[in-house]
């Protein structure tokens, strides 16, 4: 059994059910990203984990024990773990104080525990504030006191939800940097929730999608992002082409996906007739001017529709029969003398085309 | 308005003097009153949390009824604590009739709806993510009550410091179970009744402007502790 376990985990309010169904293992050291966007129910399955609201239905091991027991374990467990709320408070003390409660709740007392918060208080950067009333502080800081006084206890399981939502891209920053430092530092388990794709991506070892309450794909940041198992994931972590169609061939594993009368060839062992969507990152489009022969197996004649410039890469969404969206740098895009209008090439290789299943 | 100039002169005197009747009837008014809000805050303190923390069928009606006994005459609470003290009363044996305890047991009851709303209030105000903060953070039940009447202090205060005003300024209460008696239950309130029906303005006044003066020294530190 993993060191946390949750077995068709549902959690309902009213009627309406925020969690459905959450199978989900981590296990001890692990740093698991819970991504999903806003609403997913990402913070009602941390404060589940963190036992603090109980499950309508289903069950959570934590390192063996049933979490259910009695309200003696859950807080016996509860303190092994430390949550940092999306929104952290903090108590109406000193940084100092703050930070200290949690021990002092432990029985933590004199020498000891002085050295300890100072300690802490040190490795999140705010020994000159630790005896400013905690309130008066600015969003990043009042974070960094919130995780000083989730260390400080030394949890086996840190929980965090969106720890850097809230804060301006320079204190997010910092707050990351501060994350990934506890990361290498401890051993801590860390189970974090972000609506943050790339943060999710850089933190994690492994993210687990969770949307509309229900745990979607988990596994490493790098298959979810490039093999995402359904559509909804597709769009969720980014893939911009997303093109409906029916396998209308088979061959050895290689496929022809008829869409909009036109064919794209890709790899899968979906059978034929099977209704699937080709995802194809942008940045896996090639463009010329001209039709040239090549390895790739899909090439499409088609007229440029729009044309961003996103700093050194240019976005460019072609209309071939399906809309396209390339991705090319802004000096190939200027040699080649793109406009909207223009008539162009697009080649991507089959097995650039990820396959998922239409439900 | 010559009598008035004249007694105000005089109280002032007495005042500045330190004279010596003054003083006892202002320290007894005092020590009556400090000694109610204490014992009413030891017991509502816990009580509201005790209320404020669980959840119980008529809940809200017993908050509604707790905030209706605000403005209870203190006359009624007089004559209430009249009847259970007096020789013929079921606690008449105590023999607290027309003592201090007698107006101090009156003023408790006088002042324990007001402190038990407010410290409900107070409690409530408390934003729900403390009690979250506290309990992930490892809080058992009770470490989260105390940190929540903690972060509620300034207006648990608030709420005491209330209901010493209330008791201090009251007079129904001393005047029928205190019985006036001088030198043993005469307090400011009726002291200042007595000697405005003798034609003594002059004390009167003086003691009038000491209770003002602690009113005025009440609501400064009410509002200092309300800007925390």
């Amino acid at each position: 059994m993993a060191f946390i376990e949750t077995i068709n985990l549902c959690q309902r309010y009213g009627e309406q059910d925020i969690l459905d169904n959450i199978n989900l293992s981590i296990e001890r050291g692990e740093v698991f990203a819970l991504i999903g966007p806003t609403g997913a129910g990402k913070t009602t399955l941390l404060r589940l984990i963190d036992l603090l609201d109980e499950p309508t239905s289903g069950k959570i091991y934590f390192d063996g024990t049933d979490t259910a027991e009695s309200p003696a374990v859950r807080l016996a467990l509860r303190r092994r773990m430390a949550f940092v709320l999306q929104k952290p408070v903090v108590f109406n003390l000193s940084v100092y104080d703050n930070v200290a409660s949690a021990l002092k709740w432990r029985g933590m007392r004199g020498q000891s525990l002085q050295e300890k918060v100072n300690k802490i208080i040190d490795v999140v950067g705010m020994s000159d504030y630790s005896s400013r009333n905690a309130r008066h502080l600015s969003g990043g800081e009042i974070q960094r006191v919130a995780i000083a006084r989730a260390l400080a206890i030394e949890p086996e399981v840190l929980l965090m939800d969106e720890p850097t939502a809230n804060l301006d891209p320079l204190s997010a920053g910092r707050i990351e940097e501060l994350i990934s430092n506890i990361i290498r530092k401890y051993t801590t388990t860390i189970i974090m929730a972000t609506h943050d794709l790339p943060q999710g991506q850089r933190l994690a070892d492994r993210v687990g999608v969770l949307m509309n309450g229900e745990l979607l794909q988990s596994g490493s940041a790098r298959d979810v992002f490039n093999s995402p198992r359904s559509k909804e994931v597709a769009e969720f972590v980014g893939v911009e082409n997303i093109i409906e169609g029916v396998i209308a061939s088979s061959e050895e594993n290689i496929v022809t996906i008829a869409s909009k009368g036109r064919s794209i060839e890709a790899i899968s062992d979906y059978a034929v007739g099977e209704e699937v969507c080709a995802c194809i990152r942008p940045e896996d489009v090639i463009l010329s001017l001209s039709r040239v022969s090549s390895s790739a197996r899909n090439s499409f004649e088609g007229e440029i529709s729009w044309l961003v410039s996103m700093g050194p890469l240019t976005r460019v969404e072609l209309q071939c029969g399906f809309p396209l969206v390339a991705m090319v740098t802004r000096r190939s895009a200027e040699e080649m003398g793109l406009a909207k209008g223009k008539k162009i090439f697009a080649a991507f290789k089959a097995t650039g085309v990820h396959v998922i299943r239409r439900n | 308005m010559v009598e008035l100039w004249n007694g105000l002169m005089r109280a002032v005197e007495l005042i500045v003097t330190f004279d010596p009747e003054v003083m006892e009837i202002a320290g007894r008014s005092l020590r009556i009153s400090v000694t109610s809000a204490i014992l009413a805050s030891l017991i509502c303190v816990p009580l509201a949390s005790l209320i404020h923390f669980h959840q119980f069928r008529g809940k809200r009606f017993l908050i509604n009824l707790i905030q209706t006994f605000y403005s209870v005459p203190t006359v009624v609470i007089g004559l209430f604590v009249f009847v259970f003290i007096s020789r013929a009363g079921p606690l008449g044996w105590l023999g607290l009739l027309f003592s201090p305890p007698a107006i101090v047991i009156g003023q408790m009851l006088l002042i324990m709806p007001i402190l038990l709303g407010l410290t409900i209030s107070a409690l409530r105000g408390v934003d729900r993510s403390i009690i979250d903060t506290a309990r992930s953070l490892g809080a058992s039940g009770l470490q989260t009550a105390i940190v929540i009447l903690r972060e509620a202090r300034f207006a648990v205060m608030a709420a005491v410091i209330m209901g010493f005003g209330r008791a201090i300024s009251e007079v129904g209460i001393s005047l029928m179970v205190g019985g006036n008696i001088r030198g043993f239950t005469r307090v400011i309130t009726t002291a200042i009744s007595l000697e405005t029906s003798k034609g003594d303005l002059e004390l009167s006044i003086a003691l009038g402007i000491i209770l003002i003066s602690i009113a005025l020294i009440i609501n400064i530190i009410l509002n200092r502790v309300q800007q925390r």
